[in-house]
C-alpha cells in the first residue's frame, strides 16, 4: 500500500487572474488518499499492466483466455466499462441481455457478460465486492444538464471518455451503448426508487473478468464530481492483464512498476 | 380440399390481375388502417381526422414510423398479451437515440409509468409517457436476440413462428438506413419485470386485456417497435398478442403544461428539447 504524491491542479495565471482548467475543482485525489496499487486476482504471468490516470480513458484487446484485473487503486472509483467482439465491433456488450440471461440486475461473481446477440463476451471469475453495476449507465456532459444544472454542462463526462477511445478504434456516437460501472453501487429499492450511492469498495479492491472471445476493453476513470461514484475523490484504476494459461504459470510476475498519472 | 393455387385463376396476365385485385376484398386483424382515420378502433377523446398512423401489429409482428414532434402515439393492448419492445431515435439525427440507462438513472426511477420521460444520452426528453393504464413494463431486460429464441424455442427468424426482437429490429432499423450498430437497448411495455432485495428479476406479467400507453413526441421520432415475447415470460409457447397503435398530431410539452416543472431532472429535459428545436427551427 503506497500513499501517493498529490498531483497538482492545472490553473494559468493571467491578467484577469487565475483560470482553472475545464476540470471542475475537487476532481483531484486529496493529499493523504490512500492508494493501493494490489496485484492480480487471477492468473500470475503479466502480460499488460496500465495505470489509468483519474479522468482519462483506456483500451486494450484482451484476449480469448485472458484474464483482466481491475484495480479499484483509491477506493470506489467508478470504471465505466464497454466491450465489443474484437474482430466485429457490431457485437458489443448488452445490459439487458446480460440480466435477462441471469435473471438478476447486478453484476458478481459468476455473471456472463453477454453481448447484443447473447453471446459471452467476458465472465467475472474474481469479485471483491458485493455487486457491480450495470444499470447506471455512464455520465456525460449532455446528461449533467439534467442531473446538476446547465452550469455542469463544461466538466468532462464518461461519454468524452468513451467517445475520444473509441475513435481510436473506429468506432463512433452509434456504437456507445449502456454500460458497466465497475465499483459503482447502484440499488434498486421496492418501490423502483434507484440512483447513485456511496460505494462499497475500498483501495486495492479487484474485479477479474476473463474474455470468452478477443474483446475490445474501453474504460473511462469517471471525472464526475457530482455523485459520490468516485467518492468526490477521482483516484487511479491499475488494469492488468494475465496470460489465458494460468495452470501452467510458473513465474510469478514481479511487481510491475506503474505511473500515477498526474499530467492531466 | 382444393389446394391454395387451384382457389386462383392465374394463366394470363389479365386472370392473374383480376385476382391479384380480387385479395383487396379481403382483410386481416393485423394491418394497417389508411387513411388513419379509417380506423375501426379511433380512442376515445381523439378526433379521427387528427389521426396520423393507426395500425394492428401482429404477434410476431413489427412496425416503424417517423412522426412529428408534438405527436401523441398511444399503444393499446386489446388481448392483454401484447409486448411491445420500442426503440426511439431522435428522427432528424438518429444518433441521438435512446438511452435506457439515463432514462431510468435521471428520473431516479426503475419502473416506467405516466411522467417518466424516455431520455436521449444527449440530455433531451425524446418522449413522455403521458399516460399508463397498465403498470406493467420493463426497462431492463431490453428484447430477445436470435441466441435466445433459439435456445428457448429452437427458432428465432423473422419467417418464423418465434420470431426475436433483435431480427426485427434489424428489418426495421434497415428501412431508416440503420443498421445492427444503431440498435441500443429498447424497453418494452405490457410485459412487467420487478427488481427484488438481491437483484433478482421477476417477471410480473401484463396487467390483463384493455390497458393503454400514450407517448408524446417531444423531438421529431423515428420510432421502431418490436411485438414479440418478452425473455422472462415463463411460459414455454411464444406467447404474444398484437399491439394496436393510434397517433395523432398534438403539440410537444411547454410551459403551460404541469408536468413540465414536474421535477427539476424533468424541467431541464424539457428546456433541452425545447432548445435543441427552437434553434432547429422545428
Amino acid at each position: 500500500m503506497t500513499v501517493t504524491e498529490t498531483p497538482s491542479t492545472k490553473t494559468f495565471t493571467t491578467p484577469v487572474g487565475e483560470i482553472l482548467s475545464t476540470v471542475p475543482v475537487g476532481a483531484i485525489y486529496a493529499p493523504g488518499t490512500v492508494l493501493d496499487e494490489s496485484g492480480p486476482l487471477v492468473g500470475s504471468i503479466i502480460v499488460s499492466d496500465d495505470t489509468v490516470a483519474p479522468l482519462a480513458p483506456w483500451s486494450l484487446i484482451v484476449k480469448a483466455g485472458e484474464v483482466l484485473t481491475i484495480v479499484d487503486v483509491g477506493g470506489n472509483q467508478s470504471a465505466d466499462c464497454l466491450m465489443y467482439n474484437a474482430h466485429d465491433t457490431a457485437e458489443r456488450y448488452s445490459v439487458p441481455d446480460t440480466l435477462a440471461w441471469q435473471g438478476n440486475a447486478y453484476v458478481r461473481q459468476g455473471t456472463v457478460l453477454r453481448s447484443n446477440l447473447g453471446h459471452p463476451l467476458m465472465t467475472v471469475v474474481g469479485n471483491e465486492i458485493d455487486r457491480q453495476d450495470t444499470i447506471g449507465g455512464a455520465c456525460s456532459k449532455e446528461s449533467n444538464t439534467l442531473r446538476y444544472g446547465q452550469h455542469t454542462e463544461y466538466q468532462h463526462g464518461c461519454r468524452e471518455n468513451f467517445l475520444a477511445e473509441a475513435s481510436r478504434h473506429g468506432l463512433g456516437a452509434r456504437d456507445l451503448v449502456s454500460n458497466l460501472n465497475w465499483f459503482m453501487n447502484v440499488p434498486v429499492e421496492a418501490d423502483g426508487a434507484l440512483g447513485i450511492v456511496d460505494g462499497m469498495s475500498a483501495p486495492g479492491k479487484r474485479v477479474a473478468i476473463r474474455a470468452e472471445m478477443d474483446v475490445l476493453v474501453i474504460v473511462s476513470n469517471c471525472p464526475q464530481m457530482n455523485n459520490p461514484c468516485n467518492d468526490f475523490n477521482p483516484t487511479p484504476l491499475r488494469m492488468m492483464v494475465t496470460a489465458a494459461d494460468t495452470a501452467a504459470s510458473t513465474i510469478t510476475a514481479a511487481p510491475t512498476s506503474t505511473t500515477i498519472g498526474t499530467d492531466f | 380440399m382444393a389446394s391454395i393455387a387451384e382457389t386462383h385463376q392465374t394463366d394470363s396476365v389479365l386472370a392473374s390481375r383480376a385476382d391479384a385485385r380480387a385479395q383487396a376484398e379481403k382483410t386481416s386483424d393485423y394491418r394497417p388502417y389508411r387513411p388513419a382515420s379509417s380506423s375501426p378502433f379511433v380512442p376515445e377523446g381523439v378526433t379521427a381526422s387528427d389521426l396520423v398512423w393507426a395500425e394492428t401489429v401482429a404477434p410476431g409482428g413489427y412496425s416503424h414510423r417517423v412522426v412529428a414532434r408534438g405527436t401523441r402515439i398511444r399503444f393499446d393492448d386489446p388481448t392483454g398479451f401484447a409486448s411491445a419492445s420500442v426503440i426511439l431515435y431522435n428522427a432528424l439525427e438518429t444518433n441521438e437515440r435512446l438511452n435506457v440507462a439515463d432514462t431510468l438513472k435521471i428520473p431516479w426511477q426503475a419502473y416506467l409509468g405516466a411522467g417518466h420521460p424516455l431520455l436521449s444520452g444527449d440530455g433531451r426528453a425524446l418522449a413522455t409517457i403521458s399516460a399508463d393504464t397498465s403498470g406493467q413494463h420493463d426497462a431492463f431486460c431490453g428484447t430477445t436476440t436470435d441466441a435466445f429464441n433459439l435456445q428457448k424455442f429452437g427458432g428465432s427468424a423473422p419467417e418464423g413462428p418465434t420470431p426475436s426482437g433483435r431480427a426485427l429490429f434489424t428489418l426495421a432499423a434497415a428501412k431508416h438506413d440503420l443498421t445492427p450498430r444503431d440498435l441500443p437497448p429498447s424497453v418494452s411495455f405490457f410485459q412487467g419485470v420487478r427488481v427484488e432485495d438481491d437483484g433478482e428479476l421477476t417477471f410480473t406479467g401484463s396487467a390483463g386485456p384493455g390497458t393503454y400507453v400514450e407517448l408524446i413526441a417531444e423531438l421529431p421520432l423515428l420510432i421502431l417497435i418490436a411485438n414479440v415475447a418478452h425473455p422472462l415470460d415463463p411460459s414455454e409457447e411464444y406467447l404474444v398478442g398484437p399491439l394496436r397503435i393510434h397517433a395523432w398530431r398534438g403539440d410537444a410539452t411547454s410551459a403551460a403544461d404541469e408536468r413540465f416543472t414536474a421535477t427539476p431532472e424533468l424541467n431541464r429535459a424539457y428546456l433541452n428539447s425545447i432548445d435543441y428545436s427552437e434553434a432547429r427551427g422545428l
